[in-house]
């Protein structure tokens, strides 16, 4: 049954509402926060992939070691960016 | 009624550069991504975290290509069942059993379709007044207790239970409105 039957067929009553609203508790604030932060992260990443194309030395030390390259380097290792510049890397 | 931007206003607003606009597209549809991986899906925790970033990253990178800038929802609904299933297939289970997955994936059919009307009940209280979102959030998605909500909001505790059906008669109403 799609959504928009389900809703049409639906009677809004307080109780049903209550249920609906109860399924949707708060995602992980973190979580959350990463996300929203994630254009910053995205150019973060595009820079880091930029240099490391210009620089074999640095990218051999983000291969050896991603999380303590970045810091080295004066980049936050947030988990989304870690992630993305790891396949990037791998895939280069 | 509070002015809410629409899906619409919200994506271009997001092609534009608007860092304030991607917040609130995260914060609108965070409850529903997470919800589809750990309540549809019910993925772990780790795993459910990992879907959660990898939609919102995509989403981000893949903005430009939405056909209708009004199809958002469906969009993020249906990539996070992709990626929730992908997870599921390969997402690094030890031995991972086909009939096991399949099995999730049809179980999973009936609580996408109540998410959806969730996000839908969740939509139309982000247009409620101030008072009756924080008072209907604190008490249905966080559970807080009639004191809890009392003392973050300034009110008696003996008055939450009729604001409590007060808001929910307001969100009632704000819903069959749109049918």
């Amino acid at each position: 049954m799609t959504s928009s039957r389900v809703l049409h067929s639906m009677s809004y009553d307080e109780q049903r509402i209550a249920e609906l609203l109860r399924l949707l508790p708060p995602a992980p604030v973190g979580l959350v926060r990463a996300a929203q932060e994630l254009p910053a992260a995205r150019a973060a990443i595009d820079e880091i992939v930029a240099r490391a194309e210009a620089d074999a030395d640095l990218r051999a030390r983000l291969v050896a070691d991603l999380e303590r390259a970045l810091q080295a380097e004066g980049y936050d290792p947030a988990p989304a960016v870690v992630r993305a510049l790891r396949e990037l890397l791998d895939a280069q | 009624m509070a002015a809410v931007a629409s899906d619409a206003e919200l994506v271009a607003r997001c092609r534009g550069g608007d860092h304030d606009a991607w917040c609130e597209l995260v914060e609108r549809f965070s409850r529903y991504v997470y919800a589809i991986a750990t309540q549809a899906f019910r993925l772990s925790a780790h795993e459910a975290e990992d879907v959660f970033q990898d939609v919102f990253m995509r989403a981000y990178e893949h903005l430009d290509r939405l056909r209708s800038d009004e199809a958002l929802r469906p969009w993020i609904g249906q990539l996070t069942r992709r990626l929730c299933i992908d997870r599921l297939r390969t997402g690094g289970r030890e031995s991972p059993a086909e009939a096991d997955t399949l099995e999730a994936i049809g179980g999973a059919e009936e609580t996408l379709a109540q998410l959806d009307d969730a996000l839908t009940v969740q939509v139309a209280l982000s247009e409620l007044d101030e008072n009756c979102r924080q008072i209907l959030d604190r008490f249905f998605t966080r559970d807080e207790s009639y004191k809890t909500i009392g003392d973050a909001l300034g009110l008696p505790p003996g008055t939450i239970a009729s604001r409590i059906s007060r808001c929910l008669g307001k969100l009632r109403g704000l819903l069959e409105g749109r049918e």
